[in-house]
C-alpha cells in the first residue's frame, strides 16, 4: 500500500480556456444569424393584438413601419400619437415618409416595399383610418397589420 | 535566419469575443414580425359610379364604437361571424339571401366551377377599437382559408397552406376569391 499512500497528493491541472473563444464566435455566429438589427426606438407603447390568420413579414429590407399607439413618457399625455422612424408625426406627414421610403431602395424593389401597421389593441380606429387614407392617396397599397400569434386556449 | 516569432498571446480573444458577442446581444431583436397582410384598394374615381351590385351578394359587417358586431341586419357576436361569413359565401343550398354563383371556367380544378358573387361590406366606426377591427379580419380571412382548405383537400388532397404549385395556387384563389371591400370612411351613428 506504500505506494499509494506514501507520496504527496498530486494538483490538479488547470482547465485548460484555449477554446474559449471558439465556443464565444459560435454564439456570436448563432445571434448574428438569427436574430435582425433593432430599427429605431419606440417613443410609443405597442402591444400587438393577436390573431390566428398570419403570415410572416418576407424580406425586412422591403418594409417601412407605421407605429402607433400612447406615448411611453407619461408627460406626453395618452392620446395617441404617430411614430415614423425616430420621431412622433401626424397623418399629413406620412407621404412624405412613404416617398423616402422608396426613394432609399432599389428602382426594381420599390413596388414590392410593405407597410407594417403596429398599432397598438387600445388605439381608435378613426387614427388607423387616416393613416390608411394617406397611404391609399400615395399608393402605398400593401399593408400588414402587425399582429402576434394567438395562442390557442383549450 | 530569422529569429523565432514569439507566439502571439491568444488569452484576451475571449474577452474579444465577449465583447462582440454581448454588442450583438443588445443592438438585434429576435422577434419575427408577422401579420395579417392586406391590399388597399386605389383611391376612388369619383366620376365613377358605382358598380351595381345586388343586394343578396352583399353581407354587411358593421362595427360600432362600442365594439358591437351586426352581421346582414342582425347583432352578432365574434364568434359566429366565421361561420355566418363561410354560409353566406357558400351557400350550398342556394338559399335566396345568401350570395349568388356564376360559373367559372377553371382548367386546373377540371371544369367549370361554381364561384361566388358574394361581398363582405366592412364598415367600422372611427370609435372602434383597432383589437376588434383586428378580430373581424382575422375572423374573415379564416372563413375564406376554411373555404380554400376545404376546395383543396377536396381536388389535390392537401391542405391550401401546403400547396406548392403556382398554377394551383392560382386556381384556388380564382376559385374562392377574398372579397371583402372595406367602405369610404364615414360617420356610423
Amino acid at each position: 500500500m506504500s505506494k499509494f499512500t506514501g507520496k504527496k497528493q498530486k494538483e490538479v491541472p488547470a482547465i485548460s480556456t484555449g477554446s474559449m473563444p471558439d465556443i464565444i464566435f459560435m454564439l456570436i455566429f448563432f445571434f448574428m444569424v438569427s436574430t435582425t438589427m433593432r430599427q429605431n426606438t419606440l417613443l410609443v407603447k405597442i402591444s400587438a393584438p393577436e390573431a390566428t390568420q398570419i403570415a410572416k413579414l418576407e424580406r425586412k429590407s422591403l418594409v417601412s413601419f407605421i407605429y402607433m399607439g400612447q406615448p411611453t413618457q407619461k408627460q406626453l399625455g395618452t392620446e395617441t400619437r404617430i411614430q415614423l422612424n425616430d420621431q412622433f408625426a401626424t397623418p399629413q406627414d406620412i407621404p412624405e415618409y412613404i416617398a423616402m421610403e422608396r426613394e432609399s431602395r432599389d428602382e426594381a424593389d420599390r413596388k414590392l416595399l410593405t407597410t407594417s401597421l403596429k398599432v397598438d389593441k387600445d388605439v381608435k380606429m378613426g387614427i388607423v383610418t387616416d393613416v390608411k387614407q394617406e397611404l391609399r392617396k400615395v399608393g402605398a397599397f400593401k399593408i400588414n397589420y402587425s399582429t402576434r400569434k394567438k395562442v390557442e386556449k383549450e | 535566419m530569422a529569429k523565432k516569432c514569439p507566439e502571439i498571446n491568444a488569452g484576451s480573444m475571449a474577452d474579444i469575443s465577449f465583447l462582440l458577442l454581448i454588442f450583438f446581444l443588445t443592438a438585434t431583436t429576435m422577434d419575427v414580425d408577422t401579420g395579417i397582410a392586406r391590399r388597399l384598394p386605389p383611391p376612388l374615381d369619383p366620376t365613377q359610379e358605382p358598380p351595381d351590385i345586388k343586394k343578396r351578394n352583399i353581407l354587411d359587417v358593421f362595427v360600432n364604437k362600442n365594439n358591437r358586431l351586426m352581421v346582414g341586419g342582425r347583432p352578432c357576436d365574434i364568434s359566429q361571424l366565421k361561420e355566418k361569413t363561410i354560409e353566406f359565401i357558400a351557400n350550398p343550398t342556394n338559399y335566396e339571401h345568401y350570395s349568388e354563383k356564376r360559373e367559372v371556367e377553371i382548367p386546373e380544378l377540371g371544369g367549370t366551377m361554381q364561384v361566388s358573387r358574394g361581398i363582405i361590406s366592412l364598415k367600422n366606426d372611427r370609435g372602434t377599437a383597432y383589437d376588434m377591427y383586428i378580430q373581424v379580419q382575422n375572423e374573415l380571412a379564416s372563413a375564406v382559408d376554411q373555404l380554400r382548405d376545404e376546395l383543396c383537400k377536396e381536388k389535390f388532397g392537401v391542405n391550401f397552406v401546403d400547396l406548392k404549385d403556382e398554377e394551383k395556387i392560382k386556381a384556388i384563389q380564382k376559385a374562392v376569391p377574398v372579397a371583402i371591400s372595406e367602405a369610404e370612411p364615414e360617420e356610423i351613428k
